[in-house]
């Protein structure tokens, strides 16, 4: 068995197998119902519940979510993103240049407060410092940390300012570098770039190659650079992504019930793949059998050594009970699939051509 | 492909219409996102069925009354009922028919937004239901404008259970929307939206069959026929069809693709009227009136036609892509700048 240093320093001390499936989370959780209401409450301008409550609600939210994850048993954590409203909107509210207009459709009576960009956009306070150390502070294991990335934030928002989106892309990256590189500063070793927007418009993956050089320019080889693209026509995309220097792909595929699977058979899948195994979009818990199928077709594409365990997307739209469920049934499908492994009972033939390396 | 000659006018000059309008499918304004929100729902199967309650419709009927008296404020010169209700943006025709089931979640060309993929699993029958709104419509305004998705889009966008044959489907299609427009009350304009022809361009002889089918849903109606593509340009051979069609005004994005659509137009004319789509539909960048109108002058110096009978000015897209308070602002600019050009002949 080869070893994975980049993803062997998340490994757990006392972990019980020899094999290591590392299990995480894509980053957003249900936010309790009672931190919706404190939000009512704080935007009531006839309420005395103040900025300083609404903190306190979102800092309890925070360690309870986290403390949540930790009981699921993953091995890096989240703070389920309570102190985020939606991912592009929360950067925008941070970065100077941008300005809000209203509510625009997406489908249905679904709406978002999609931001322009009307000047030069600018870095000035961090955005998600203090959301880490909160969070690292609040957990004694590995915290993974998921920041929009450039393209997805230019792309979804309003262009007034710059020649072409993929020049708004490059100077957003610079921004996104500047962030990443005082977290890793604070001490995070696990960033998830979340770049939604690319699998809607594949034919830009140059764009984004390009910006995820700028973002990892200069930061530390052992710091965990992971993307998470989802619902999109992946064949259009790879093999083109194993040119990015990240160190992980978060895929979405559990959703299509693996159909998009072969993609990533040929060529060899090079990175480390974090496979949805559990889709966000039923409000079910798969048992614990089905998701260590799932893990399994994982194995299809890449050695143990390289395979994260991980739902598809965010998970902030599901019953808070559900969410959990998947959660924990999750982590036990992944010590089932890798005290298998130790056992050496699953025999997967990976059908890329890949040297005898295990 | 017999119409490839030149068909503006190289007569005696007349006087150029400058006419302000839009593609319609306008943002809802935002207490009615509010309200629909609250009495509709978020989810797939709360999206408009075509039988919607009275609470729902009197939201619609009110909201529609503002979007007209928005329009009449800004000054433009012909009047679109809004389109508020279309949930499914230009599939909504079929979407609300019975003899369509809508399915999945599905996404609405190169844009963040999604609608309902529509099943067609019978025959389509004549519906009535955009006409409906026209009649609600016409009682505001005495300069109304219809608004439909084009044959090839509408078929484009749906998936086919009932005909089997990609020409029969189309032929139904278009069978359905001239069915559709023959119920319209008296409208001065018909605008006929079609990005599919520009997105999802028709090959050899389909593109031929997109022109008929123009033409067929354009002949169903007396009032001037605008065939407005956006997105780009369109390829050679799809223009010089849709020349074919007996429709009045071509539309041109000139936001997406100058170079192109003035290619086109140099090389194979274009009807006596013209729409120009100047105003970007997608981004919250208010023009200059002044601005429009030089881009007006500027296609115009390019061609080598003596004068238009009609410029439509719109934008190139529909608008429910903008912030509501943008869109308000865009429709002003457009009123200003036909104004301005109208002065500028003069």
């Amino acid at each position: 068995m080869s070893t994975n240093e980049n993803k062997d320093q998340f490994r757990p001390e006392d972990h019980e197998n020899d094999h290591f499936l590392l299990t995480t989370v894509v980053g957003s959780y249900p936010k309790p119902k009672w931190l919706n209401r404190a939000k009512e409450l704080y935007q009531d301008p006839d309420h005395g519940f103040d900025e300083d409550d609404y903190q306190e609600a979102k800092d309890d939210a925070a360690r309870l979510i986290t403390n949540e994850h930790e009981r699921a048993g993953l091995d890096v954590v989240v703070d389920g993103e309570m102190r985020r409203n939606e991912m592009v909107e929360f950067f925008a509210h941070r970065i100077e240049g941008y300005e809000f207009n209203g509510p625009v459709k997406v489908w249905g009576h679904n709406y978002f407060d999609k931001p322009s960009v009307v000047s030069e956009v600018e870095y000035t306070d961090s955005w998600l410092v203090d959301e880490y150390e909160f969070t690292a502070e609040a957990t004694d294991r590995p915290v993974k940390v998921p920041i929009t990335g450039p393209y997805t934030l230019a792309n979804w928002s309003f262009n007034e300012a710059y020649e072409d989106d993929d020049e708004l892309t490059l100077a957003l990256a610079d921004l996104v570098n500047e962030e990443i590189e005082k977290l890793v500063d604070a001490g995070a070793r696990y960033i998830q770039i979340d770049e939604p927007a690319l699998a809607t418009t594949p034919d830009d993956h140059a764009i984004v190659g390009e910006a995820l050089e700028q973002i990892v320019a200069d930061i530390p080889d052992e710091v965990r650079i992971g993307l998470h693209v989802c619902y999109g026509d992946y064949s259009r995309i790879y093999p083109e992504i194993l040119e990015f220097p990240v160190d992980e792909f978060d895929l979405e595929l559990a959703n299509g019930d693996y159909d998009q699977l072969d993609v990533f058979k040929d060529p060899e899948f090079t990175a480390d793949l974090a496979l949805g195994v559990t889709d966000v979009h039923v409000a079910e818990v798969e048992s614990v059998e089905q998701i260590e199928e799932n893990i399994k077709k994982g194995l299809e594409v890449v050695p143990p050594e390289q395979l994260v365990v991980s739902p598809d997307c965010g998970v902030k739209l599901l019953p808070r009970e559900v969410a959990y469920g998947k959660m924990a049934n999750m982590v036990e499908a992944a010590r089932n699939v890798e005290a298998d492994l130790d056992e050496g009972t699953i025999d997967i033939e990976r059908d890329t051509a890949a040297p005898a390396d295990d | 492909m017999e119409n490839i000659k030149r068909r503006y006018s190289l007569a005696a000059p007349t006087m150029t219409e400058y006419v302000s309008t839009t593609p319609g499918l306008f943002p809802l304004p935002d207490w009615a996102k509010d309200d629909l929100s609250d009495l509709k729902g978020h989810q797939k199967h709360d999206l408009i069925g075509g039988d919607e309650g009275e609470e729902i419709a009197s939201v619609y009927e009110q909201a529609r009354a503002e979007v007209i008296e928005g329009q009449q404020d800004a000054g433009l010169d012909r009047v679109v009922e809004g389109q508020l209700r279309w949930d499914d943006m230009l599939a909504h025709p079929l979407a609300v028919h019975d003899n369509v089931e809508t399915r999945g979640i599905v996404r609405y060309y190169d844009n963040n937004n999604f609608y309902r993929e529509p099943v067609v699993s019978g025959d389509l029958e004549f519906s009535g239901d955009v006409a409906g709104e026209l009649e609600a419509a016409s009682e505001l305004t005495d300069d109304l404008q219809a608004v439909l998705p084009g044959p090839y889009s509408l078929a484009d966008l749906a998936t086919d259970e009932q005909y089997g044959d990609e020409a029969e489907f189309l032929g139904a299609i278009a069978d359905f929307l001239a069915g559709e427009v023959d119920a319209f009350p008296d409208v001065e304009t018909l605008f006929l939206l079609e990005p599919s022809l520009v997105e999802n361009a028709p090959e050899d002889g389909t593109d031929e069959r997109a022109s008929e089918a123009i033409d067929q849903v354009a002949s169903a109606t007396d009032a001037d026929v605008v065939v407005q593509p956006y997105w780009g340009a369109l390829e050679e051979k799809v223009y010089a069809h849709l020349l074919d069609a007996d429709i009045d005004a071509v539309g041109f994005d000139f936001v997406a693709n100058q170079d192109d659509n003035l290619y086109n137009i140099q090389e194979y004319g274009a009807p006596a009227d013209i729409s120009l789509g100047l105003a970007d539909g997608q981004n919250t960048l208010v023009e200059d009136p002044e601005a429009i109108r030089d881009r007006v002058d500027w296609v115009e110096g390019q061609l080598p036609v003596a004068e238009f009978e009609t410029v439509y000015l719109t934008t190139n897209t529909e608008t429910f892509y903008l912030p509501y308070a943008k869109y308000e602002e865009k429709l002003a600019v457009l009123a200003e700048a036909a104004d301005l050009a109208e002065v500028t002949v003069a």
